[in-house]
């Protein structure tokens, strides 16, 4: 099984409290941390998973900055086999499918019976998938939460509303976006990262992939970000206000009225 | 005028609510503009959907084959194309469905893409204004579209006005003759449902529904108490889940359960749309939470902030004192 | 007139020469002694290195007080005294010991100079410590196989249980000490008789009893017995010789060299490996302990050690509370997988299999708090802390970390702390209004260059959790109000590292110590005071390079002497308070007596002590990364330390630790005694008490 997973360089939600700027139109990026985006290292370690069962290899790419080279080396230091950055300052500002059109012209040189996604990342889009599946005329499916390997056809369980689970069959090669939860990922320890610190990691431009600069970038994009906003609160909640007897009080009053007691 | 075409999704014969916000967004983006309802489907399922929906929007579309009879969006995206044209403006719901089919279909009609919109702010010649969120509902942001090739656009569900009632009298147009070749590289097998646990939360009237701000699994044990003294059942928000501290079965969300309680006490949640996704009916919804700015609290009725480790067991002392 | 033949001299039916035995028996038995010797040793010869020729005349003062002055043992006292009077009879006796084997070649030997008074002499000790021994073998085996100690119990899953292997050893030795004592009171009944001769016997020792049970045998039979007991001796002695390495008595062979190894520095934690310096681990093929060969030879040796007693078990904070951990059966199961390994016949047996797939558990491991009350109870020296940490450097370099530390991990790598919160709010709580008023803290880490004598080491706990930045604040009055120049490092410091040590993550410990070594040093502090046990542990013990520690307690306690700092009278003379020794504090520091001055300088403050405290004080629950480890308990140990403190009749349980604050406080809310027990810090009393 050759396996390619895209992953993102994302602000961790966890470890950043996330303001914005002097200027108001974008975030305060002074302070922030940056790690692989959540779903997609759920993704990679299904993706070594299955390659340990079945054989093959795992390869992790990503569109981004030399920075970005940082999380491909961790998803080795996981267990990926190789990684490729594609970089190029034409890339800046693509939208969804200028990423999907970059991650395609390299997945056109390979041969990937698997190509994984995590099911969203920072921007909460979930597009990147779905867009490169189509592109390539792969079949697709997105929010899996199960894999099931044999032989040439796959079953895969998607993540659907109530909390039950889709089963579906589809052909490879084919393009799956991971949901969280599909396995749990092994710790990777400083130790690791450090042992893959020299491993080679080729970076490619928009020449090496034979890519029309018009089609990417923000040249190429048709939905751009404009700013960063606080929006306006509006009315929210009545907040109740005193001493914690009086606001239970209140409280225990409203509840009565509402049919809660 | 912007031709918009809406995707109504269904199950069961019934439309979900979300077919109901599409008109109200639509206005949103242009005003006046006409919508075009869209249903795929088979037999008197897609039928009765196709009838409700000519009550809301002046023309729906509906596509009756039996390759369409579970909503398997790589079908579904086939249907589209064939059926829609390449400049068309069409929204979807950003929900499991709309995930797995809207990214795909933006490339087959070679369309600009925007997805989880919650709210427009209109249009500068072909550009369209939208206002979504990033980083978990952590921040807002403002992000501009072309519409000039037709765009594809998912909507959160909930973040638009539902039409009202009434009956516009429209008419179903049966183009299943266009739909083409829907064969595809992925079949639908089953759905497996989600385990029914010791606990039904759907059939409660009182819920207390606890987040990450439990802190700690043995905490839970304060919830419980409290739900005891209140007559309620607890339930819960992912991450308790993925935590495995409670089942499934105790989840409310978009990818939990959905529930309609007369009172919803929100202890230590923060208020993600996903969450807040599965809480339908309009409750009376208790917020309680140590951080001032939680989203919770713009849509909660009530808001309290304080620590919920000290203040449940003060709230259900003074309910047993009752 | 005849005396009694020797079985050196003695013809069995008349023509077979019994010496010929004396001869067999003891090249078998050290010949086959040997050949058991030296498989046991191969293992230790396949181990890793280990330095404990260091410091030898701590380890010879270890050697007298430990091993030979049995310091330990009283302090489980009837098995105890048990054990010291078998200890010191073998001791004793192993000069008769040794002769009886020549005896049986030359009739009548004697050591060289023990022919005159100091044989008398001798002979006299002699007497009664076999007379001792076999009392008290007697007293051990009523004990173990009637009344059977809930710590020698088996679980189940360990196996089937050991008490027929206990009930047998001391059967041998009873054995042993009959049959000498027969040997001699049947010579000296033969002697009395045939001549009137009445050689002196120590009055009701063994030998004492059996001469006068012998006084009215015929002299055919106490020719017969004599030669049978030799033989009887000879057999039980040289058979138990080469019982000993199979089983838990090998501690009578391996005690003495491993008190002597035993650990001399405490506190700190063993580096991956000896002989490898901190910038060469990169080099390293692997970490931690996978398999058996990668514990060192002295850890192989803790196992051979164990005697099984289960004090170590009995002790353990996370046994009681019903994590899967028992540390006498970490040993006990690696032991057995020694002699399973290393037959006594056969091929050297190589596993495959990592340790924690075959006899531990992931659970087991991680269970551990490191409180250090196994080591500081067994009576043989063996160690714990070190393999545990070893096990876990292991799992982590396999990835094999549970769930619920990941988190934190990935948050001290990214931010310094376990929460995940920001650098540049880690002084914060310096900010607090009320305090800021009045208070300014220097910021020895910002850019303003502030310079300071002493440096106050805050660490992550304290910095950032809402409950616990109390304890910064008062910490900084009480070093005020005591005219000490201090400043903190705020945004430069970051956590000591003490647990991200034991939990195995060696080099995210490696980044912290070189961060804030950095930081210290740049600094150019003079001392370091911290009101954080791990830290402080963490700082005096496993780094090096900086200048000197001190805990908020031995500041307050030097400075109350002096007169620097003056205590109000106690403010609730109602209150009956209770001082938890935390185990980075006192255990493995043997910070005991300062904070406990440090209270009674408070006038008319009651305070009573725990039947636990001091060196046998039992863990909160841990601090660090154990916060967030989800382990597998019956009750919490925080509750069972709480009912601890109700027992003893306290209201108010004070800590020195901001872990056991936590720890405690939820378990007071956890065993239901809110309102009827409270838990304060060290430093909110004193702080609250200072004239």
């Amino acid at each position: 099984m050759e396996i390619l997973v895209c992953v993102k360089r994302v602000p961790d939600t966890a470890e950043n409290e996330f303001e914005l700027n002097s200027d108001g139109n974008d975030l305060d990026r002074d302070d922030l941390v940056y790690s692989v985006n959540e779903w997609d290292n759920y993704a990679v370690e299904e993706a070594i998973q299955i390659v340990d069962e079945a054989g093959g290899s795992v390869t992790v790419i990503t569109v981004g900055d030399d920075e970005a080279e940082e999380v491909l080396r961790r998803e080795m230091a996981m267990g990926a086999n190789n990684g490729v950055l594609l970089s190029d300052d034409a890339f800046e500002g693509s939208d969804g499918k200028g990423i999907a059109a970059i991650l395609k012209a390299e997945i056109e040189k390979g041969k990937y019976d698997l190509i994984f996604t995590g099911a969203q990342a920072d921007e909460g889009a979930g597009q990147v998938g779905g867009m490169l599946a189509a592109m390539l005329d792969y079949p697709y499916a997105s929010l899996v939460n199960k894999i099931e390997v044999d032989g040439t056809k796959i079953k895969v369980g998607r993540e659907i509303e109530g909390g039950n689970q889709e089963m579906n069959e589809i052909e490879l090669p084919c393009v799956l976006s991971i949901q969280t939860g599909i396995n749990e990922p092994r710790y990777v320890g400083i130790r690791g990262i450090r042992k893959v610190a020299k491993v080679e990691i080729p970076v490619k431009g928009a020449g090496d992939l034979g890519l029309d600069a018009g089609a990417v970038g923000e040249a190429g994009a048709k939905t751009k970000r404009v700013d960063y906003f606080v929006p306006d609160m509006g009315e929210g909640a009545e907040m109740l206000e005193g001493s914690t007897e009086e606001i239970i009080e209140k409280l225990i009053e409203k509840l009565k009225a509402k049919g809660g007691l | 005028m912007t031709q918009i075409y809406a995707y109504i999704p269904f199950k069961d014969g019934v439309a979900a609510d979300v077919a109901l916000e599409f008109p109200a967004a639509a206005e949103k983006i242009e005003a006046g503009a006409s919508v075009t309802a869209v249903v795929t489907g088979s037999g008197a399922d897609l039928d009765a959907v196709a009838g409700e929906m000519a009550k809301i929007y002046k023309e729906v579309i509906k596509v009756d084959n039996a390759a369409l009879a579970y909503p398997n969006a790589e079908v579904v995206r086939k249907a589209l194309v064939s059926i829609l044209p390449a400049d068309a403006v069409v929204l979807v719901a950003h929900d499991t469905f709309g995930m797995d089919l809207a990214p795909g279909l933006s490339v087959k009609l070679d369309s600009s893409y925007a997805a989880d919109v919650v709210d427009f702010e209109g249009k500068d010649g072909d550009v369209l204004k939208i206002v979504r969120q990033e980083l978990g509902g952590a921040v807002s942001t403002h992000v501009s579209t072309d519409l000039s090739a037709g765009a594809v656009i998912t909507v959160r569900p909930g973040a638009f006005a539902p039409a009202e009632g009434g009956d516009v009298g429209g008419s179903v147009t049966d183009k299943s003759g266009d739909a083409g070749d829907l064969t595809a590289k992925r079949t639908f097998l089953e759905v497996v449902e989600a385990e029914v646990g010791d606990v039904d939360i759907t059939k409660s009237d009182v819920l207390v529904s606890i987040g990450r701000g439990i802190e700690d699994e043995d905490n839970i044990e304060v919830a419980q108490e409290l739900a005891d003294a209140m007559g309620a059942v607890v339930s819960c928000s992912r991450p308790i889940v993925d935590a495995k501290w409670l089942e499934k079965s105790r989840q409310v969300g978009t990818s939990g359960q959905t529930v309609k309680p007369k009172v919803y006490m929100a202890m230590g949640i923060s208020g993600s749309f996903q969450h807040m996704g599965g809480v339908k009916g309009n409750p009376f919804i208790v917020a309680v939470n140590k951080n001032p700015k939680a989203p919770i609290f713009q849509v909660a009725d009530v808001g309290i902030v304080e620590d919920i480790l000290e203040f449940m067991p003060e709230l259900q002392e003074a309910i047993e004192d009752l | 007139m005849s005396s009694i033949i020797g079985p050196a001299s003695y013809q069995l039916f008349g023509f077979f020469p019994t010496v010929i035995l004396s001869f067999l028996l003891p090249i078998a038995g050290v010949g086959l002694f040997t050949y058991i010797m030296a498989r046991r040793i191969a293992p230790l010869v396949r181990a890793n290195p280990d330095n404990r020729f260091d410091r030898i005349p701590e380890r010879i003062k270890n050697l007298v007080v430990v091993w030979l002055g049995q310091i330990r043992q009283p302090r489980y006292m009837l098995a105890g005294v048990l054990h010291i009077m078998i200890f010191a009879g073998f001791l004793v006796l192993s000069i008769r010991s040794t002769t009886l084997v020549v005896v049986g070649l030359s009739d009548g030997f004697v050591l060289p100079g023990f022919d005159g008074v100091l044989g008398a002499v001798y002979n006299f000790f002699k007497d009664y410590a076999a007379t001792g021994v076999l009392i008290a073998c007697i007293i051990a085996a009523v004990r173990r196989g009637i009344y059977k100690p809930a710590r020698y119990a088996v679980p189940e899953k360990y196996g089937h249980d050991h008490t027929a292997e206990a009930v047998f050893v001391l059967g041998i030795i009873s054995t042993l000490m009959i049959s000498e004592s027969l040997f001699e009171a049947s010579e000296l009944a033969y002697t009395l008789q045939e001549t009137g001769a009445d050689h002196f016997v120590a009055p009701l020792s063994l030998v004492w009893i059996f001469k006068a049970m012998l006084g009215s045998s015929s002299l055919s039979f106490l020719q017969g017995l004599h030669v049978v007991m030799y033989y009887v001796h000879d057999l039980a002695f040289f058979f138990f010789l080469c019982f000993l390495p199979m089983g838990k008595h090998f501690h009578v062979i391996t005690s003495i060299f491993n008190v002597f190894f035993m650990r001399v520095r405490k506190g700190n934690i063993k580096p991956v490996m000896h002989g490898v310096k901190d910038d060469e681990l990169d080099e390293l093929e692997s970490f931690g302990v996978k398999k058996l060969e990668d514990f060192t030879w002295k850890h192989m040796l803790d196992f051979y050690s164990c005697a099984d007693c289960g004090r170590c078990s009995d002790q353990c904070p996370a046994n009681a509370a019903g994590r899967p951990l028992s540390p006498r059966f970490i040993t006990i199961k690696a032991r057995d997988l020694i002699f399973k390994n290393y037959p006594m016949s056969g091929e050297i047996y190589n596993s495959s299999k990592l340790l924690v797939e075959d006899i531990y558990t992931e659970d087991e491991i991680w269970s551990c708090t490191t409180c250090g009350a196994c080591e500081q109870e067994c009576p043989l020296g063996i160690e714990y802390i070190d393999k545990m940490v070893d096990l876990r450097r292991g799992m982590v370099d396999e990835g094999m970390v549970p769930q619920s530390l990941q988190k934190p991990m990935k948050a001290l790598e990214k931010r310094g702390n376990p929460y995940g919160n920001m650098e540049k709010k880690r002084a914060d709580w310096a900010k607090e209004k009320t305090f800021q008023a009045e208070h300014t803290v220097k910021d020895l880490g910002g850019k303003s260059k502030e310079t300071a004598e002493t440096l106050y080491f805050v660490d992550s706990i304290t910095s950032y959790d809402d409950n616990i930045q109390d304890i910064a604040r008062r910490t900084s009055i009480i070093l005020e109000k005591a005219g000490v120049d201090f400043g903190v490092l705020g945004k430069k410091e970051k956590d000591s590292g003490n647990e991200v040590l034991r939990f195995g993550e060696e080099m995210l410990y490696q980044s912290l110590k070189e961060d804030n070594t950095e930081a210290i040093l740049e600094s150019g502090v003079k001392e370091i005071v911290t009101s954080d046990p791990h830290a402080y542990n963490a700082l005096k013990n496993d780094y090096t390079g900086l200048p000197p520690v001190r805990h908020i307690s031995e500041v307050v306690a030097e400075k109350v002497k002096s007169g620097t700092l003056t205590l109000t009278p106690c403010k609730d003379p109602d209150n009956v308070y209770v001082y938890h020794d935390p185990c980075y504090l006192g255990r493995h520091n043997g910070l005991y007596e300062d904070p406990r001055e440090a209270l009674d300088a408070i006038d008319g403050l009651t305070r009573v002590e725990l039947e636990k405290s001091r060196d046998r004080s039992f863990c909160c629950g841990g601090g660090g990364l154990m916060l967030f480890f989800e382990p597998e308990e019956e009750t919490r140990m925080g509750v069972l330390r709480v009912n601890m403190a109700a027992e003893a009749g306290a209201n108010v349980i004070v800590t020195a630790c901001p872990f056991c604050l936590v720890n405690i406080q939820d378990a007071i809310k956890v065993a239901g005694l809110e309102g009827k027990m409270e838990a304060l810090d060290f430093t909110e009393l004193i702080e609250q008490h200072l004239a």
